[in-house]
């Protein structure tokens, strides 16, 4: 609901009114300085503080990702709490240093309702959350950009039955059309990802068509044409490359919705399956202990929170860095 | 105008075809033979071909989709399975709380939201702007069921006790009655479709007790519709506050602003009177397109808060497999999302008379 994705749909409707606006840089321009684009943008990108605070959000969730396994105290399957013979008052937050007991064994979170470190679970959920977001929006990307692609490429009859096609999608609440293709795929994480991915396909669409409508007028593909390149050649080789730009800021939001979307099936027993550490269905799982043990909702639920706003920040930035147009 | 309109309707007509031919097409795909689904694995090959038969699944699949099409177009959008209920009946009763809740929450959102744009556009880079911007992000970042149980704790856990404790769950306290519209107007006899509006309307509660004056039931029925209508309203809020905010600016740059400001008109007025009159048209659009979230998002803040709209509706479904009102809530929420867009581009049109003539 996010919902960040619903916020990338809106953009995706509210913009194709327009073109995409990087194409309005003159080649001439960036030929002057060749080598620097990339620099001058991460600049540009580093300028803006929401970028920034992105930027340590996300850097904070890969390292949690990559070094799981270092992190966590413990493993996140096991039932470490019942083996430790914990009474129900100690199965909260412990640590050693704000003053728990040190008799009693030391778990930051606390333990959940089947006895497993929540800390380590909350940790290796980062590596779940990651993997989702980016296979995801990739899928939808890759299909995405190649329907918006070739529409706009060829034009005409192609593109508007493509185009209607994908605004039949775009207007189902994103979340009930994944929860209808979910039931028809069945329950899982893999078939959540594949739901959530296909709802967001025409978003891609759109921004690529938009961005590849105006890169197919510049000079470097008539000179292509001229030098006999064929068209899958000409749009893929040529085009494609030069036309990324507003996808890659589509992407990157996007995979903060995905983020979310997949943590809202997971939740309503729909993606992630147990036991797996996911922070959706570990918010699903302990969701009735609200009222005595907070913090076992509140830390997936952070964490959710936390990387969710670090791609949306960075997306923030990103588009503000590379696409002029809407600088504010 | 008039030309206008009947454009945008005509226009609509291939997306509401397409709309009933995705869900449609769900339908068939679902996995497992629908008869078994029905009547149980142990259902015989006799019963199988009855059940065919009279759901008319023994005819090629474009006589199916017409019957489909021929169905909804005379209302009937089939039968529960887990209530044997017929759906219509279903949704008469539970989309007025999904309905009243997402009034609630666009409220709160549009007011909140276009309130805090101007406050950070009219002073940017701001305490209040800075402050506004962080709120936005936030607000689109968390997930709403997990503030809708944030909310919970706070609210039902740790103010319980003080006046500002707030009901965790459900529509009304328990020991709260409400006499039902069509008998407090004296219509129980009453039939046929004036009835059926009259039961939709008296499933609002906080409408339909405003109306015939139950003031403790109102003020317990707006009491529990207030968590989950700022769970639900976050992600709006942030949306629209944002857009106002943009928008806003864009148009304070505009020469007639600095003409207006030149002449000595008072910047308040500058903002209020001048600016935002021209800056409201995308925070329409985004408030009409905001209305996807809030659906989605009513499937998260209906299961959390116990409300059974049609959200809630949803999720009950899945866990019993109960497709065809799956199918027809998907229908039902997609056909109104495109008629509440249709009615913002032609209020869109009302507001800006440059996009008739297009």
């Amino acid at each position: 609901m996010s919902f960040g994705p619903s916020d990338n749909r809106l953009a995706a409707r509210t913009e194709t009114a327009g073109d995409a606006g990087l194409a309005s840089i003159a080649p001439e321009t960036l030929a002057a300085r060749p080598g620097n684009l990339w620099r001058d943008t991460a600049k540009s990108i580093l300028r803006q503080r929401s970028a920034q605070v992105g930027l340590v959000l996300l850097t904070v969730l890969i390292t949690t990702a990559i070094l799981a396994p270092v992190i966590a105290t413990h493993d996140p399957n096991e039932a470490v709490g019942i083996e430790e013979g914990l009474t129900a008052a100690q199965k909260g937050p412990c640590i050693h240093l704000l003053g728990c007991r040190e008799s009693q064994p030391q778990h930051y979170f606390g333990v959940d309702r089947n006895g497993r470190d929540v800390f380590s679970r909350v940790v290796h959920g980062a590596r779940v959350s990651l993997y989702v977001g980016v296979l995801t929006v990739g899928f939808a990307i890759l299909i995405g950009s190649v329907v918006g692609g070739i529409a706009a490429f060829l034009g005409g009859a192609v593109d508007n039955v493509l185009m209607r096609i994908m605004d039949v999608f775009l207007v189902f609440p994103a979340l009930v059309l994944a929860i209808a293709i979910v039931t028809v795929l069945g329950a899982g994480l893999i078939n959540a990802q594949i739901a959530i991915g296909v709802v967001a396909i025409p978003v891609y669409a759109r921004v690529m068509r938009a961005s590849v409508l105006s890169v197919r007028e510049r000079d470097f593909v008539t000179a292509s044409r001229a030098l006999g390149e064929s068209g899958p050649g000409i749009l893929f080789r040529r085009i494609f490359p030069n036309a990324m730009t507003p996808l890659i800021v589509a992407g990157t939001l996007g995979i903060a919705g995905a983020i979310l979307e997949v943590a809202a099936l997971s939740f309503l027993g729909l993606g992630a399956q147990p036991p797996l550490a996911e922070w959706g269905s570990m918010i699903a799982l302990d969701r009735n202990q609200l009222f005595n043990a907070p913090w076992l909702i509140l830390a997936p639920g952070m964490a959710l929170t936390i990387s969710v706003l670090g791609f949306n920040l960075f997306g923030d930035g990103l588009r503000d860095a590379l696409d002029p147009r809407l600088n504010r | 105008m008039i030309q206008f309109i009947l454009r945008r309707l005509l226009l609509t007509l291939p997306v509401l075809v397409g709309i009933v031919f995705v869900v449609f097409a769900i339908a068939r795909l679902l996995p497992g033979d629908p008869c078994f689904q029905a009547l149980g694995q142990r259902a015989t090959q006799e019963s199988c071909e009855a059940f065919d038969e009279r759901y008319g699944l023994n005819e090629p699949i474009p006589v199916q989709f017409g019957i489909f099409v021929g169905d909804l177009l005379s209302g009937d959008l089939g039968t529960s399975i887990a209530y044997g209920r017929p759906i219509s009946d279903i949704l008469i009763e539970r989309m007025p709380v999904t309905i009243e809740l997402t009034i609630f929450a666009l409220t709160i959102a549009t007011m909140l939201g276009i309130g805090l744009g101007v406050a950070s556009a009219a002073r940017r880079n701001s305490r209040v702007d800075v402050g506004t911007m962080m709120f936005a992000n936030f607000g689109v970042s968390i997930p709403v069921f997990v503030l809708g149980l944030i909310l919970i704790f706070f609210f039902a856990v740790v103010l319980k006790d003080t006046p500002f404790a707030l009901p965790p769950s459900g529509r009304l306290s328990a020991g709260v009655l409400i006499v039902p519209l069509a008998e407090a107007w004296g219509l129980q006899d009453l039939d046929g479709p004036l009835r059926v509006v009259i039961d939709f309307l008296g499933n609002m509660y906080v409408i339909s007790t405003l109306i015939t004056g139950q003031w403790a039931a109102f003020g317990d029925a707006v009491v529990h519709l207030i968590l989950p209508a700022i769970a639900l309203a976050t992600i709006p809020l942030a949306l629209i506050a944002r857009m106002t905010r943009s928008s806003l600016l864009e148009v304070l740059g505009q020469d007639y602003i600095r003409t207006a400001r030149a002449k000595g008109v008072i910047e308040r007025r500058v903002v209020l009177r001048h600016a935002l009159r021209n800056a409201i048209l995308p925070v329409v659009t985004v408030i009409g397109l905001t209305l996807g979230a809030l659906l989605s998002g009513a499937v998260l803040t209906e299961t959390i808060f116990g409300l059974t709209g049609i959200g809630l509706t949803i999720t009950q479904s899945i866990l019993g497999r109960d497709y065809p009102v799956i199918q027809a809530v998907t229908l039902i929420t997609a056909i109104l999302y495109v008629t509440v867009n249709l009615v913002v581009d032609v209020s869109y049109a009302f507001l800006d008379p440059r996009i008739r003539l297009e």
